[in-house]
């Protein structure tokens, strides 16, 4: 556990100008960070200085793709709290994720291996479930199956974080009848020691991962997890709680058929199937793509973070 | 036109495990002999079952799973799932819900093809470490002669100091161990193109996360929006003038840049790789059309539905859903029969690489009149160019004449990369068009409607058809007391990927790659650029027939 002495305003700057970035709108995107950490905009230059690095190796982070549909990996791609090239180029060193790296074929083998046995150590984000059935064979990178490449790795991980609910709790390939065997990080290697932070979503929304993140880089720990072994300081509230629809809820004020006048109006999607009072996540507080959400967009909450949501949610509709 | 490099002293395996940059997990495996590859098997090897997972459920419910078979291709699954049971149930949806779902489909494909372009696609062709030579005042010249667009040199240069700084850390992220690093006898850009376009990678990563945003305003979210429902759209907020305002201000940010930046990068890499131009094509093309004014009717849409066989753009085949077969004679699935969608079945018999009568795939072979077609932005941009559509046919022109190369050199790697940027600047065009026509509808509604009635059937069946991004997609439902009976996803990468079929016919991609130069086997790079100009999206790979003994071989990476 490092400790973290307040830098001088100035290699704040400093480090700001060298990497081109405009101070004001760079701490504006950190405010955001901090907000959904539960945290005053006091601390927006706290995480400016968390993602920006030292003078120091930044960590390396390794990124495994299991059995999933890659809408984590393009959520992520959407962060704009701060935007993805600072996390990449400036907050960590990411060696191995293979939606956006340059490598391929051997030369991505070579550093997803030189990063795992390498002497610095490393954090490893996962994102889709490990698929178990006949001892992994339906699932293989490299030739390696997905089961025996995610033991070896998070394993030795200094972190582990799954990201997304397939990797948080299996997802969707985990759905009845779960062909393929999916589980989820910590069901599967939890018995081996490995103790997987979950930001669950479908897909997450990244600033949750960003700010995970950002605490760690700032702490050298994890934050503070609830029984389902999410960051209580994003998942501690039901989305019903933070819904902007609520006030018609406690009045009464239902929509009964998508096509009604009701609806029309922005009541509460309640009767209509919505699972905000039994999902908790922050997507009323913090937004997707810092724009909107899907009651926003007039359709009811299905309940995307919530482990077995296709199963237990389902059917989505209700009338 | 030039000659791709070779090395003709090489014959032997070469490995990519796993193929990076696309959606899923691929691995190639293909034989070489003299430098070119000789034989190349595509091999699907991640089975979800989704499929599986769909029957017995509320068909209502089914969007948002088959929404999470791809979350590069957005919306898109989503989209031919609630067409599909809209047609099932048989409801006409109002012109209102039609004309936002078609501008959030626009606003995927803008999206999309920026980032397939430079995030999945660029790092084939451009060194981004070579920028460190470059002159900044020189490539802002060039930049500037290339593109309406002003361009400073001290913008140039603080993004090469950036990289410089960034390579000198001795940490260099996700360029990792890259092909190109110290040089590469297939790369051929000079430093300043390099640089300018390493600075515009680094731009799209911002300007991607806003015309997602645009998806956002009306879609809820993304990836994955959630804002349709069988008989509609749900998102009443999308009928206010300042959300219409928003999405039109966050689009044109997006044509913008498709204009001043995407088109003419693509031209000037291009221009230094016209030897990519000399392989990598296939023969049969197919595509469902898309943009309908009717949801209903495959031939309301901007773009043409239709086939060209045999290359030849004299002559555009109507496109029949009743000739859609998918095979598995060579997919890990029970049976050997060509199914119609409808009755297909999804049953997983895991045999490893070439077991039972050698199968290899967990991807179906899907054929259209027993032929192997390919789909995707070539597939469209031929189909509409051949009927005459006028758009595409000017873009085209001015594409082939400023590379001056003629239509033949579209049937390859190079050809199907242009494609994707007229598709992307076709359709660039018409988003002011379309969105006044959403505002002029919505002036002319009293109360407008988004949402129709309907009621779900005991027994039915629909198709949903769409295309996308990546080509030709349709999605199929049968239901039985209100329940999903069964339910077939026949997307791009099946019909692209596809293993060979009954007939031992090779895939799109199996018959791209074969023939494909290799300058470097150790580093592969062409066929990254090969198997990327497809933009795949499902996990597959490829293995080998060794072409001296014909003996089946999975080789690993060492």
């Amino acid at each position: 556990m490092q400790t973290t002495t307040a830098p001088a305003r100035d290699d704040l700057d400093e480090r700001l100008a060298a990497r081109g970035l405009n101070r004001r709108d760079f701490l504006k995107y950190c405010a955001a960070v901090a907000a959904a950490m539960g945290m005053g905009p006091s601390f927006a230059p706290e995480v400016a200085r968390a993602v920006t690095g030292g003078a120091g190796r930044r960590p390396t982070v390794v990124y495994l793709h299991n059995a999933e549909c890659t809408g984590c990996s393009e959520a992520i791609l959407r962060t704009s709290d701060p935007y993805i090239d600072v996390l990449l180029m400036d907050a960590v060193n990411m060696v191995y994720q293979e939606t956006i790296m340059a490598a391929a074929g051997e030369a991505a083998e070579k550093a997803l291996h030189d990063a795992v046995n390498g002497p610095d150590g490393f954090i490893a984000i996962v994102e889709g479930a490990v698929p178990t059935a006949e001892n992994g064979a339906w699932g293989k990178v490299g030739n390696h199956t997905m089961l025996e490449t995610s033991r070896t790795v998070l394993t030795k991980a200094q972190a582990v974080i799954a990201y997304g609910t397939c990797a948080a709790y299996g997802g969707i390939q985990a759905a009845a009848p779960n062909p393929c065997g999916a589980k989820g990080i910590n069901d599967c290697f939890g018995a081996e020691g490995v103790k997987a932070v979950n930001i669950p979503g479908c897909p997450p929304n990244p600033i949750n991962i960003v700010g995970t993140i950002v605490y760690y880089l700032k702490n050298g720990t994890i934050p503070e997890l609830d029984e389902r072994g999410r960051p209580l300081m994003f998942f501690d509230k039901s989305v019903h709680e933070l819904c902007e629809r609520r006030e018609h809820f406690e009045n009464g004020r239902f929509a009964q058929s998508f096509d009604s006048e009701e609806a029309r109006q922005g009541w509460c999607l309640y009767n209509l199937g919505c699972k905000g009072p039994s999902t908790y996540n922050n997507c009323p507080k913090v937004l997707f793509n810092s724009v909107n959400w899907p009651v926003g967009a007039g359709h009811p909450c299905i309940g995307c973070s919530e482990p077995g949501f296709w199963d237990k949610m389902t059917p989505f509709y209700h009338v | 036109m030039a000659e791709a490099k070779f090395d003709a002293s090489y014959n032997g395996p070469v490995v990519v495990d796993p193929l990076t940059r696309i959606e899923g997990h691929l691995r190639i495996e293909v034989e070489v002999e003299g430098g070119k590859v000789k034989k190349a098997y595509s091999c699907g090897t991640l089975f979800r079952g989704l499929e599986i997972i769909l029957k017995g459920r509320d068909p209502r419910d089914a969007q948002h799973f088959t929404a999470r078979a791809c979350g590069v291709c957005t919306y898109v699954h989503s989209l031919a799932t609630t067409r599909a049971v809209d047609n099932a149930v048989g409801v006409k949806i109002p012109p209102l819900a039609s004309m936002i779902r078609k501008l959030v489909l626009a606003s995927q494909f803008l999206h999309d093809h920026v980032v397939h372009f430079y995030h999945l696609h660029a790092l084939d062709f451009v060194d981004v470490t070579n920028c460190i030579k470059a002159d900044p005042v020189k490539a802002a010249k060039i930049a500037e002669s290339i593109s309406p667009r002003k361009t400073r040199a001290d913008d140039l240069r603080a993004v090469q100091n950036k990289i410089k700084a960034y390579v000198e850390s001795g940490q260099i992220g996700h360029f990792t161990n890259a092909y190109f690093l110290g040089g590469h006898p297939a790369y051929n850009l000079e430093p300043e193109l390099d640089l300018i376009a390493t600075a515009h990678y680094l731009e799209a990563l911002h300007l991607q996360v806003r015309s997602a945003r645009a998806m956002a305003v009306f879609g809820g979210k993304n990836p994955h929006p959630q804002f349709m429902v069988v008989g509609g759209v749900s998102c009443y907020d999308a009928l206010k003038a300042e959300k219409i305002d928003e999405f039109l201000k966050l689009e044109l940010e997006s044509v913008k840049f498709i204009n001043e930046v995407y088109i003419p990068d693509l031209l000037a890499v291009a221009a230094r790789y016209k030897e990519v131009a000399t392989y990598g094509g296939t023969t049969n093309f197919i595509t469902m059309g898309e943009y309908f004014t009717d949801d209903t009717d495959l031939k309301s849409g901007y773009f043409p539905p239709g086939l060209i066989y045999d290359r030849d753009l004299g002559k555009v085949a109507d496109f029949d859903p009743d000739n859609i077969r998918e095979h598995v004679a060579h997919s890990w699935f029970k049976g050997t029969d060509a199914m119609y969608p409808y009755e297909g079945k999804t049953e997983p018999v895991f045999t490893d690489l070439h077991g039972d009568g050698d199968r290899y795939s967990w991807s179906k072979g899907p054929r259209y009149n027993g032929k192997a077609c390919e789909t995707g932005p070539l597939a469209q941009m031929l189909v509409a160019y051949a009927a005459g559509h006028r758009e595409v046919r000017a873009v085209t022109d001015t594409v082939l004449k400023t590379l001056d190369i003629g239509p033949e050199a579209l049937f390859s790697t190079l050809g199907r990369t242009a494609a994707r940027g007229i598709e992307t600047a076709v359709v660039a065009g018409q988003i002011e068009n379309w969105v006044r026509a959403f505002r002029e509808q919505l002036a002319a509604e009293k109360n407008p409607k988004l949402v129709e009635k309907w009621e779900m059937p005991k027994s039915s069946r629909g198709v949903g058809f769409c295309t996308v991004p990546r080509g030709g997609l349709s999605h199929w439902i049968v239901i039985e007391d209100g329940r999903i009976a069964n339910f077939q996803l026949v997307v791009p990468t099946t019909w692209n990927m596809s293993p060979r079929d009954a007939s031992d016919v090779m895939g799109p991609i199996e018959e791209a790659l074969t023939g494909t130069p290799l300058a470097d086997p150790k580093r592969p790079v062409e066929i990254l650029r090969t198997v990327h100009s497809f933009d795949p999206c499902i996990a597959c790979a490829i293995h080998v027939i060794d072409p001296n003994s014909n003996e089946k071989r999975v080789f690993r990476v060492l």
